[in-house]
């Protein structure tokens, strides 16, 4: 058994429709009724102390399911288990192993509140420090995160994007979590900020053990971190893999496509910068397409992905993808 | 002669807390077709640097010295009425967010006229067939039928592209597009970058394209001017720079992408950070962060020209050339 597993969860989202609007479609309106499946299906296993990478487009799921495995979404179906142990009951979480470190640093924290005090607030409240020793623990995170303990005394407003990231960083990890869930962790922060950030989650990771999902979409820092990626596209997992063999060999359509759009530097040769656009965007989720989802856009699309949607398989190289043709796609 | 020549440029901002230098020493040329990438962290004054050459920076701001001559005529100390009149025609401008540029309320065909109109009549044919023109040139299927629909009818991307061809109208000889697409996927990223980068060569429109983001920029322009502390360290083509870069934050930069390191290790970070704008030290602003720094960076150092680039530093990496 995996330390984390994701078994066959599903997550949709029905409209939320004002009673007003639930007259006016049903007098035919053009209000969108529809529910949409952000996370379809998906089940993935990571081992402890390993960083598994979730990528692929705006709007695939990668947040829903990162919050469904941090237990702040319920799932409409199937478990997310840690350790062996259901992270949810109902619609309650029901452990503290698992924390979340999210993009924007500045909404996670509430502006009134002292930073000390935001970080002591669930140790205190979960028992991991007692009220008397709370500042001398915050400082002891505090200082494991790179920022000055009395700093504490500050407001949220008073410290740049980069610090704010380390006391979001400090505040999750001062639940002493053994899976950490971060949702682009880096999106919005400077190169050089996300250099040190970047450098201070390798660091923890190393010293402290955790288990961490990372959610990005920018795939030069998936591939600095992560030992294995999960590439989604409208809510479903289509590959995943060892991040390394990932990049260099594909095995889906959509993450060749996906790999090849981004600009990267490599400056050698004549060549400088290599990206080449996906065709096409992606489709509407509340009307994915028929079978294969990526369909329309791929360009080995035969009869059978138009009917029949491919259930995610081992290939013989270890690698798990979600295409009929895996095995058959030309090289390149 | 170039269409756009800036020269030693300053806007700062009066606010209370004291004078904010946002831009305080930017030079650089752009000539007919070509794509310069404006680059430097958040901050650096890319942004206020895009807003001075359009004439829209506002009160406590002010462009207070320098020179920006376009299409040889010089925009600074130029009336409201005349900047006005260039605005759009000779150079225009695409922001970050496309919902900011476009209005909810018209369809993209009545805000493509009005653009059209700003700068004389056109006739409702003549309107149409142009915005038609410009939609499909930036890659929008239907380019008809979409005419009659409302922004929120298109997604993101194509949001971006519709403010990009809006931008088009005129065939401004400059474009400024500050982070056209840093609030987009990286799939649309990729597309959009294909459109300006074909737009600019058969258009000849020169393009200003503003990112922190290195690879980005560096996919598109031929040229690199990399910012910090509201001042131009370095400047030349993108290659010489990513390859061979002189200026020691320039390096800093590169060396700290994860691009450059290998997987799991950790990336090469500057040291210290960015300065507050209030209070910079005298001499390079560079300096505290610097390996590099001696004595003599306790005196400001002026961007000077080694054939087709310039850096503004006393002790370059890789040495002074003889
Ligand atoms: N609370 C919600 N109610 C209704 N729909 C939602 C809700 N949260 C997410 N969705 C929808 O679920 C889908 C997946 O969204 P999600 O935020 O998980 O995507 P993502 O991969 O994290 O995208 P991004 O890269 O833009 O953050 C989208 O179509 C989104 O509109
Ligand atoms: N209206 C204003 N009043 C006072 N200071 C201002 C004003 N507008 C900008 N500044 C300051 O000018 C400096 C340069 O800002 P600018 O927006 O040009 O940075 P930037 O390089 O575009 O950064 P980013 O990458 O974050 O967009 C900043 O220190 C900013 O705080
Ligand atoms: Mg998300
Ligand atoms: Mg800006």
């Amino acid at each position: 058994m995996s330390f984390l597993s994701v078994d066959r969860v599903t997550r949709r989202f029905g409209p939320t429709l004002s009673l007003g609007e639930k007259i006016a479609a049903r007098l035919g309106a053009d209000v969108e009724t529809r529910a949409v499946q952000a996370v379809n299906d998906v089940t993935l296993a990571v081992e402890k102390g390993r960083t598994l990478g979730l990528v692929g487009e705006s709007g695939c799921g990668k947040s829903t399911l990162g919050r469904v495995i941090a237990g702040i979404l319920a799932p409409s179906e199937g478990a997310v288990l840690l350790d062996g142990q259901p992270v949810m009951q109902g619609t309650n979480k029901v452990t503290t192993r698992v924390q979340t470190v999210f993009q924007d640093p500045f909404a996670s924290l509430d502006p009134r509140m002292k930073v000390g005090e935001a970080v002591a607030e669930g140790p205190i409240a979960h028992g991991l420090t007692a009220r008397a020793q709370a500042a001398e623990y915050v400082a002891g995170w505090f200082a494991r995160v790179g920022l000055d303990p009395a700093w504490a005394e500050r407001y949220p407003h008073q410290f740049s994007g980069g610090q704010r990231q380390r006391i979001a960083i400090a505040r999750a990890l001062a639940m002493q979590p053994d899976l950490l869930i971060c949702d682009e962790p880096v999106a919005s922060l400077d190169v050089s900020i996300q250099a040190q950030i970047i450098n201070l989650f390798l660091d923890l990771r190393r010293d402290l053990g955790l288990t961490c999902v990372f959610i990005s979409h920018d795939l030069s820092v998936v591939r600095h971190i992560c030992d294995r990626m999960a590439v989604m596209y409208l809510g479903r997992i289509v590959e995943e893999g060892e991040t390394g063999a990932v990049f260099d060999s594909p095995a889906h359509p959509y993450t060749r496509a996906l790999l090849a759009s981004v600009p990267e530097l490599v400056l050698d040769g004549e060549e400088l910068v290599r990206f080449a656009p996906i065709q096409g965007e992606v489709p509407s989720p509340y009307d994915p397409p028929a079978g294969c989802h990526y369909n329309p856009r791929c360009p080995f699309a035969q009869d059978r992905c138009r009917a029949e949607a491919p259930a995610l398989r081992l290939l013989p190289n270890g690698r798990h993808a979600a295409c009929h043709f895996a095995e058959e796609l030309p090289a390149g | 002669m170039s269409v756009l020549d800036v020269r030693d440029l300053r806007t700062h901002f009066f606010t209370r807390a004291g004078v904010v230098k946002a831009v305080d020493g930017v030079s650089f040329t752009l000539e007919k077709g070509e794509i310069l990438g404006l680059v430097g962290e958040s901050g650096s004054g890319k942004t206020v640097t895009g807003f001075s050459l359009l004439g829209l920076v506002d009160p406590p701001g002010r462009i207070v010295e320098g020179s920006i001559r376009l299409n040889g005529k010089e925009l600074v100390g130029m009336s409201d009425r005349d900047l006005r009149k260039r605005r759009g025609r000779e150079i225009s401008m695409v922001f970050q967010d496309p919902i900011a540029t476009l209005n909810p309320m018209l369809t993209i065909g009545q805000q493509m006229r009005m653009a059209l109109e700003a700068h004389g009549r056109v006739g409702p044919r003549a309107a149409v067939t142009r915005s038609e023109e410009l939609l499909a040139k930036v890659g929008i299927p239907s380019p008809r039928a979409r005419l009659r629909s409302y922004p929120h009818e298109f997604s993101g991307g194509m949001r971006q592209r519709v403010a990009i061809a809006i931008a088009l109208l005129h065939s401004p000889s400059v474009i400024v597009a500050d982070e056209p697409t840093t609030a987009l996927d990286v799939s649309i990223q990729a597309q959009i970058l294909h459109t300006m980068r074909d737009l600019a060569r058969e258009t000849g429109t020169a393009l200003i394209w503003i990112s922190h983001d290195l690879a980005v920029v560096s996919s598109l322009a031929t040229r690199l001017a990399v910012m910090y502390a509201g001042r131009v360290v370095e400047e030349g083509p993108t290659a010489a720079i990513l390859r061979d870069p002189r200026h020691p934050y320039t390096a800093g930069l590169i060396a700290s992408l994860p691009a450059m390191a290998e997987p799991g290790t950790a990336l090469t970070q500057i040291p210290g950070t960015t300065p507050s704008l209030l209070s910079l030290p005298p001499g390079c602003p560079f300096a505290p962060r610097c390996t590099h720094a001696t004595e003599a960076c306790t005196s400001e150092p002026v961007l000077e020209r080694h054939g087709t680039r310039g850096w503004a530093c006393f002790h370059p990496v890789g040495g002074v050339p003889a």
